[in-house]
């Protein structure tokens, strides 16, 4: 210790005694917030994995009308809501499925490519980046609920900005919201819109941290700039990429507002991802034990998708090396 | 074509396309902005007015000026509904905000600085947490708040919008007392100070940007928050402004200029608050990004 203060020897008895009390010290530190996850995470989870195996729904469940609680008569029926899940007597989950991995792939593409070609241009040296950057991440600012609203209205059939420049153009109105493809094709475009700017600071962010000799070392071999891409810039992405697909996989898939207030699942459920489905489940039919067993399906399903993804990129990055 | 006007090619072009880019980026807030001065027949024409052609506060003035009758004890009784909003959003962003930044700190420090057992599996926990559907803890929080009459309060809501704060701050705090040296605690540990007096007379000051950034975070997303909201603030006075807004979405249409007015009103205290943090916003988040 350089900067022990004279008359203490490096290891002082403060310092050894606080070594001693490190044993303890980080669960005081802990206590609270865990307690605080125990009580606000972990219960309710495990709860929610043991209504998925019940019937309960909204009459059988604990109820309290004003001083008085009413105990819970549900009762357990062991895999019936999976198996009906599964066997589509309780809504069509592997429609609903598809569509909801359909709505992912193409978002999170659409995220990292758009956001990484705007990294790449940012990282230009240009007049006005840092005002560029500025205004590119106002999507990010604005509420997602006012961004949802806001792409309705640019959408909407008879005074939407879209059909209004559409019309004198002479091609007329497009009804957006009544096919499954074109409602579905605002809600991409609005999610689109609101998760790019996330992906593009994150990669500029990487960008930025790349060494320069490396470039220079690919310029001096003759490396066109496609090459110096390919095996310079993607190469040191590696990591930022990884992190922002398994998010951009993770929230899009649990994405629920931008369904929810765009297209309200419609036209005639069509456009329902399992976040919004398992929603209506729960809390507008108020069938609780349905709606939790569509919640650890969905669960389940990231699970996996976190495991396989990351033991994908062991084995690739261990076979480059 | 020489090296020098090829750059200047591409210079152009990049120009261009990022321009490009901020129209889209701005459109839809410019869109909103300007239907909410419009008077109602400009709204529902099927001309295009990209301004206002006529300039008016009315569409504010309603939204601002909504009222409902609740009942209390005293009888029946008119509230102002958008003020009542407006109460319940800052009530409920504000104590999500304390509450998450507090209990998160002494966290955040332990994993920082100490090594424990059950460190890893607890960190994990904590980021095991931003997996969740938003479905999964619904249904149970749902009937937890239920049984504890908390449904259609405020206490009730910072809870459940506890669950996803907290770990967020904690990750986020964490990856700031990583880079405050070590050191510094040291020092004071050897001056006499107790651990405790350390953390919060030496570290707490120097992760202050830290800590402003993280509670910055927590209120944005309490403030725009609307799934839970949605389902667990049923009563229509005590929604938040999210969910009441939606009072002019209805199953056919929608009163557009009243829904504009309300978006900006929700939207002005965001987009000022995001540009002035934006900078401590961006660099918290890469760095705890490239840790985590």
């Amino acid at each position: 210790m350089a900067h022990s203060p004279p008359g203490f020897s490096p290891v002082s008895p403060a310092l050894y005694s606080m070594v001693q009390q490190r044993k303890l010290l980080p669960y005081a530190f802990l206590a609270p917030s865990m307690l605080a996850m125990i009580v606000l995470v972990f219960y309710p989870l495990v709860n929610g994995i043991l209504f998925s195996f019940t019937d309960a729904n909204q009459y059988n469940v604990v109820k309290r009308i004003g001083a008085n609680v009413v105990p819970a008569s549900y009762s357990f029926i062991g895999l019936k809501n999976y198996i009906d899940l599964f066997n589509q007597t309780t809504g069509e989950f592997w429609r609903v499925l598809a569509q909801t991995v359909v709505w992912t792939v193409i978002n999170v593409a659409l995220h990292v490519s758009i956001g990484l070609f705007l990294a790449i241009l940012l990282n230009r040296k240009i007049r006005g980046r840092t005002l560029y950057r500025v205004l590119l991440i106002v999507p990010w600012a604005v509420p997602t609920f006012v961004s949802a609203f806001a792409w309705r209205f640019i959408f909407n059939q008879d005074i939407g900005f879209v059909n209004l420049m559409l019309a004198r153009i002479g091609i007329g109105p497009v009804p957006w919201f009544s096919t499954q493809f074109l409602a579905m094709t605002v809600a991409i475009i609005a999610n689109t819109w609101l998760g790019i700017p996330f992906n593009m600071v994150s990669l500029l962010g990487g960008l930025q941290s790349i060494p320069a000799d490396l470039y220079e070392a690919a310029n001096v071999d003759g490396a066109s700039w496609l090459q110096s891409f390919r095996y310079v810039t993607l190469p040191q992405l590696q990591p930022v990429l990884t992190t922002i697909i398994l998010l951009g996989t993770i929230w899009t898939f649990n994405g629920f507002t931008i369904i929810f207030l765009i297209t309200g699942g419609g036209p005639a459920e069509l456009t329902e991802i399992l976040s919004t489905y398992a929603w209506r489940w729960g809390f507008q039919r108020w069938e609780f034990g349905i709606a939790a067993a569509y919640s650890v399906v969905i669960l389940l399903i990231l699970l996996a998708f976190a495991a396989f993804y990351i033991r994908y990129l062991n084995r690739t990055q261990a076979g480059a090396l | 074509m020489s090296r020098q006007s090829l750059k200047r090619l591409v210079d152009g072009l990049t120009h261009l396309v990022l321009i490009c880019a901020v129209v889209i980026a701005l459109f839809p807030v410019f869109w909103i902005l300007s239907t909410s001065f419009k008077p109602k027949p400009e709204v529902f024409s099927t001309e295009l007015y990209l301004f206002p052609k006529t300039f008016t506060l009315d569409n504010y003035n309603y939204v601002m000026g909504l009222t409902t009758k609740i009942s209390t004890r005293e009888g029946s009784q008119e509230i102002n509904l958008f003020v009542r909003w407006l109460t319940n959003s800052l009530i409920v962003a504000g104590a999500t905000t304390i509450i998450g930044v507090v209990l998160a700190a002494g966290t955040a420090y332990a994993f920082s600085r100490f090594q424990f057992l059950g460190r890893r599996a607890a960190l994990g926990s904590f980021l095991v947490t931003q997996m969740f559907p938003g479905a999964i803890l619904l249904v149970p929080l749902y009937n937890l708040l239920n049984q504890l009459g908390l449904l259609n309060s405020w206490p009730g809501l910072v809870l459940a919008y506890c669950t996803t704060a907290l770990p967020f701050s904690v990750w986020m705090l964490k990856s700031f007392f990583d880079t405050i040296p070590v050191d510094l605690e040291e020092a004071a540990t050897v001056d006499g100070a107790n651990p405790i007096g350390a953390f919060v007379r030496i570290i707490l000051p120097l992760a202050l940007p830290g800590i402003a950034v993280a509670a910055f975070y927590n209120f944005m997303t309490a403030w725009n928050e609307f799934l839970m909201a949605l389902t667990f603030m049923t009563g229509e006075a005590s929604q938040t402004l999210p969910v009441g807004l939606r009072r002019f979405v209805f199953q056919f249409a929608t009163d557009w200029h009243y829904m504009s007015a309300g978006a900006v009103i929700v939207t002005v205290p965001v987009l000022i608050m995001f540009f002035l943090a934006q900078r401590y916003l961006i660099s918290g988040l890469t760095a705890g990004g490239v840790k985590g």
